[in-house]
């Protein structure tokens, strides 16, 4: 096998080739370097198009009070004070350039009456903040970026001869190890999905960009894609997760009919005048206000109504609170017996909004609606429940260059890297974060190969991560991929789902290490060429690593915070804030231990209203006024 | 020689299409009214008569040029004399008709149709054509389809005087004004009908507006690229409309000229 | 609630291949990838397609369900009859890879053939100033998911194999109108080059493109008319063409 084995030699290596990994494969191919971007699909299919929202930047086109500051501040609120702060700062601090960094790229975002960036309304952000095409934002950040690579390429071949002497897409291929030499990074091996055959990169600097891990739970927003790979992959090349317990699961995910479901219906179309009422008409979400947040939403429909018209004089409506509090009033409303008859609740625009208002303002939310499943959101409610959408939790990185803590040459960016959003990520800060980290870690990356030069690999790692890709071929009468797979979802969907509690957590961990065991039987039909079956055998080994570290870290946190509820501690405790859960991998299973949170320095900790710091904080943090 | 989707390197499929639809109707219904309307414009065109009673001129000999044209006829005057061709006398009717005829050939939506229907280039979506080779409008003859714009100027003089045509109409055979009859109605829509086509050309659409960059420095164009847009959304419906407007307003007079029907007049 | 539906799945390579029935439950609501999934789970483990978000963002599930090119996952299988066999191929534009699966690649070097978007020297981030109208049309044409339906269903390569070197077809079309139109770019060869490198004057207009479009992206009244129009502009129109000389610059612009 080896012998004839594709071998190739970069510089960085970036694994995922969505916003993230795009962005940081442009600085890092600006700095110089060689490039290799590996997607698991077709360029320009990574989950980055589905969202739709917009891009969080405190431009302050829209309201010119915004600034990086109050940006900041909203992001930590969201989280509920478990991000690491320095990644929330360097986040609102760099967000707005960006932005206008892709204008000059060839995006072309909605404006305003001057011409500038037009920001939209977004929940859990003072102000109008968010970036956005229509509701296909999204679509836009990754096709620029795209773009932007080919733009590179186009300059390399003018000027190099060879459009991929710097930068080179690889896609379709899986990546199955990152591999290490004398404890450091020396490159990667993994196989073309299309041929099955193998390839080696060997290179000094790998970023991890590779997404989220919602198919690892039943009903989620996320594409095929979503199996945790780099969560996995750090994982397993000696780096840590951080905080797996959090999961957003968003509000309004579609739940019937079932050609959509999981499909996210956007918060704009809350904050364009949706509302959310259960089957007994009522507009519930006025009951779930949390007493943190009674003097920013309004407790009346009349108020929240006028809010729509005039924000400056009216607290905004309760359906805009951030997503986990939806969520969890949602799933109050339906285990109270209150829910449509396909367990969800209603949300309504059709009665608030002309049908031409809406078709403008939320274009490819309503086409994708009609065109999928018949649905005309002008004329009738949706039917709504939480589905699984991001996963705050991830690898933990230094919050500067974004390097993997523990293992040199490692990076990640995006959503499979932890502590940016804390216990919950605001809607909008995700399009932000790829950018801001995407860049990071390029640059972190330069940095490192700068004093590091290529690590060769060795024959018998090659022949190892080798033999692994062979074994489902070679083994007989073993288990079905698609039925453990399901068998997945089905325990992490039930046991540690939206509401969790300690004996459910613990009955999770059992099965999923059963499961896991059953897995290293995986058998797989047919060969190696385009082989869903075989593919899945791959991601169905990250998804367990993933659920298993979700499921450990969440029976250890003892409170309900952000992407966290836990039935048996339903309070908020700031003892528990000061702790992050960090997931290592022994080889066999998954341990979790603790460690503690960053301080909030004192120049950030003055920028919040004590009053506001006390309901998260313990009065000994509060007495010493911040780090230093 | 496999080409197509039938080339080697394609799924071996041996059908030209799986499509389970009609999709043969639409080209067959193109087909069948265009030749039909062929039919009709070559025999008028020929006839060299029944093309006026006062005060009715047919939109197939209007405005006539030659001295040929029957007394009245003539509004422009009668700069071309008698041709003969072949010892045929031609008809007064082949000398303008090229400018109508040429703005339909190279209209983008008859292009469509007709390359669908006539050449089966392709036939319908997805469906193989039969032609082993294809170049497309990159060579001589059809690079000519690049001339729809000056086509299309021709076609806003023919509509000028069209629509002075139908206005000529509100007067009774003894040329005295204040007066409608069937006939007026059926020039007035024919001359509507052929404002709306020329308006809702592709052409007439980066004319006005389309070919500008930014459309923020120039509101008036912009505001007429905007109506034109609107109207392009329908070229095709009155790319229709408008080539039966035609042929029944010259079919109209030929049969009051003929003494067939009779001009009603409403007053 | 389930009941049964039969389908005709193309399955094979490059080499070889054919149509092979299956029965499959259908329930309530789904769409033609659900059921190919079912197909892929219980009955087919090693059949190959492609897909990511099943939600008509990303452009991956293309094929031609019934003859026609279509994205799997906006395939509603109510929209047949009950007894209805429903076939389903591999785009029939580009090679075979496996199954349903079809190699693209030819998409992606066009891509790479259509210069870049060139803003103004020394402008700088944060300056541009651009009207909501004067994006609109282009943000028409950045609507597109690349699900290439477009390119597969165009004759011009679909049936023509030898085309594809001088074709870069509908997609890359709306990519040079979005430049072409695009209030900052600042490239004035876009028109002669569609023209005379990219292939613009093979297209004849049949409008194959705009029916298949998922996004409904007007492509050929929006984009490759408004095209043609500009080459006539610049090409075919002397009083034009006599101004731009005396003028020294691209058109009216």
């Amino acid at each position: 096998m080896s012998s004839s084995l594709e071998r190739h030699k970069y510089d960085v290596l970036v694994i995922g080739a969505g916003g993230a990994g795009l962005r940081a494969a442009v600085e890092a191919r600006e700095a110089g370097l060689k490039v290799a971007i590996i997607c698991k699909s077709l360029f320009g299919k990574a989950h980055t198009v589905m969202a739709e929202g917009g891009a969080a930047a405190s431009m302050g086109n829209a309201n010119s009070n915004d600034n990086w500051q109050v940006h900041f501040r909203d992001t930590m609120r969201g989280g509920k004070f478990l991000n690491h702060y320095r990644m929330a700062e360097l986040h609102a601090k760099e967000s707005p350039d960006r932005i206008w960094e892709l204008e000059m790229w060839g995006a072309l975002f909605d404006r305003t009456k001057e011409g500038k960036i037009s920001q939209r309304n977004f929940g859990g952000h003072e102000y109008p903040r968010l970036a956005h095409v229509g509701d296909r934002t999204g679509l836009e950040l990754i096709r620029t970026m795209q773009q932007r690579i080919v733009a590179l390429q186009q300059k390399d071949a003018r000027d190099h001869g060879d459009a991929e002497s710097f930068i080179k897409v690889f896609a379709e291929l899986t990546i199955t190890d990152i591999l290490k030499e004398n404890g450091k990074v020396a490159g990667a091996y993994g196989y073309y999905r299309e041929t099955g055959a193998d390839v080696l990169f060997e290179a000094p600097a790998v970023v991890i960009a590779t997404g989220g891990v919602g198919k690892t739970f039943k009903i989620t927003s996320n594409s095929w894609e979503g199996t945790g790979d780099g969560h996995a992959l750090a994982l397993k090349a000696g780096a840590n997760l951080k905080d797996m317990e959090f999961l957003q699961f968003h509000p309004t995910g579609m739940v019937w009919p079932p050609s959509v479901r999981g499909i996210l219906v956007t918060e704009s179309v809350r904050g364009e005048g949706g509302i959310l009422t259960n089957s007994l008409g009522e507009r519930f979400m006025f009951k779930y206000i949390p007493d943190v947040f009674k003097d920013k939403y309004a407790d009346n429909e009349e108020e929240a109504d006028r809010w729509y018209t005039d924000q400056d004089n009216n607290r905004r409506p309760p359906e805009l609170l951030p997503r986990d509090e939806v969520a969890r009033a949602i799933n109050s409303e339906v285990k109270a017996g209150r829910g449509t008859e396909h367990g969800g609740v209603f949300l309504d625009v059709s009665k608030r909004i002309p049908a031409d208002v809406i078709k403008k303002r939320l274009p490819s939310m309503w086409h994708q609606f009609y065109e999928l499943a018949g649905v005309d959101i002008t004329k009738e409610a949706m039917e709504v429940g939480p589905t699984c959408h991001y996963v705050m939790g991830g690898v933990d990185v230094e919050p500067d260059n974004a390097a993997a803590i523990g293992v040199p040459g490692l990076f990640a960016a995006g959503e499979v890297a932890g502590g940016m959003h804390g216990s919950n990520r605001l809607g909008g800060n995700s399009l932000s974060d790829l950018l801001v980290f995407g860049r990071r870690a390029g640059m972190g990356a330069a940095e490192y190969v700068k004093n590091n030069s290529a690590n060769p690999v060795s024959q018998s790692t090659i022949d190892t991560a080798a033999a692994r890709i062979e074994a489902p071929f070679k083994r007989t009468g073993g288990e079905n991929p698609y039925a453990l797979h399901q068998e997945l979802q089905e325990v992490t969907h039930n046991l540690v789902g939206i509401i969790r509690t300690k004996s459910e957590l613990d009955d999770a961990i059992v099965k999923i290490a059963d499961i896991r065991r059953r897995s290293a039987s995986v058998t797989v039909q047919g060969d190696r060429k385009f082989n869903p079956g075989f593919h899945l055998a791959f991601d169905l080994d990250n998804m367990l690593l993933v659920a298993e570290s979700t499921a450990k870290s969440a029976v250890l946190r003892e409170e309900s915070r952000g992407g966290h509820t836990r039935d048996d501690f339903p309070g908020m405790n700031s003892t528990w804030r000061q702790v992050n859960h960090i997931s290592s991998f022994d080889g066999t299973q998954v341990n979790v231990a603790k460690k503690p949170l960053p301080a909030l320095p004192k120049e950030l900790f003055d920028l919040f209203d004590p009053h506001e710091l006390e309901k998260y904080m313990t009065p000994e943090e509060m007495s010493k006024g911040g780090s230093n | 020689m496999a080409n197509g989707v039938f080339s080697s390197s394609r799924a071996q499929i041996s059908e030209k299409t799986l499509r389970t639809d009609k999709w043969w109707l639409q080209p067959l219904i193109t087909f069948s009214v265009l030749v039909s309307f062929i039919i009709y414009a070559t025999f008028r065109a020929f006839e060299n008569g029944n093309y006026f009673v006062e005060p009715l001129i047919s939109p197939f000999y209007s405005p006539c040029l030659s001295t040929e044209c029957v007394q009245g006829a003539s509004l422009l005057g009668t700069p071309f004399g008698i041709i003969h061709i072949f010892g045929m006398t031609l008809s007064p009717a082949l000398i303008i008709l090229i400018f109508p005829l040429g703005f339909r050939m190279t209209c983008y939506y008859y292009r469509k149709a007709y390359y669908r229907a006539f050449w089966f280039s392709p036939p319908a979506c997805a469906v193989a054509e039969p032609k082993e080779k294809y170049t497309g409008e990159t060579r001589f003859p059809l690079l000519f389809q690049n001339a729809h714009r000056w086509f299309f100027y021709a076609g806003l003089v023919f509509n000028v005087l069209l629509t002075v045509d139908a206005i000529l109409a509100f007067r009774n055979p003894e040329k005295q004004w204040g007066h409608l009859s069937v006939g007026t109605l059926v020039l007035l829509a024919n001359a509507t009908f052929l404002w709306l086509y020329s308006l809702s050309c592709h052409t007439c659409r980066h004319t006005v507006g389309g070919r500008l960059r930014n459309f923020s420095k120039h509101p008036l164009r912009y505001k007429a690229w905007t109506l034109v847009s609107v109207l392009n959304h329908k070229h095709q419906n009155f790319a229709w409309i408008s080539l039966f407007g035609v042929a029944f307003a010259d079919f109209y007079v030929r049969q009051v000229a003929t003494g067939a029907f009779t001009n009603f007049y409403f007053f | 609630m389930a009941r049964k539906l039969k389908l005709r799945i193309w399955r094979g390579d490059s080499t070889s291949g054919g149509l092979k029935d299956v029965t499959v439950d259908v329930n309530e609501g789904e769409v033609v990838l659900d059921v190919i999934h079912r197909v892929q789970a219980e009955q087919m483990g090693d059949l190959a397609v492609r897909w990511n978000c099943k939600a008509g963002k990303c452009g991956s599930c293309s094929m031609e369900i019934n003859g026609k090119p279509r994205l799997a996952c906006m395939t509603q299988c109510a929209s047949f009859d009950e007894d209805e066999t429903i076939t389903i191929t591999p785009l029939r534009a580009f090679p075979v890879i496996k199954d349903l699966v079809t190699d693209v690649s030819f998409n992606y070097k066009k891509a790479m053939e259509i210069p870049a978007f060139e803003p103004p020297v020394g402008m700088k981030p944060g300056e541009p100033r651009m009207e909501q109208i004067d994006v609109e049309r282009s943000q028409e044409f950045r609507k597109c998911i690349e699900c290439f339906l477009c390119q597969n269903t165009c004759h011009v390569i679909r049936d023509h194999e030898e085309n594809k070197k001088s074709f870069a077809g509908p997609r890359f079309f709306i990519r040079i109108a979005e430049l072409d139109m695009h209030p900052l770019d600042i490239l004035r060869n876009r028109k002669k080059t569609a023209q005379e490198e990219h292939g613009l004057g093979l297209c004849n207009i049949t409008k194959c493109c705009t029916e298949v479009c998922p996004e409904h992206i007007r492509i050929t009244d929006n984009a490759i008319i408004p095209m043609k129009e500009r080459v006539v502009d610049q090409k075919y129109d002397p009083v034009r063409w006599l101004g731009s000389k005396i003028r020294k610059r691209e058109g009216i612009l």
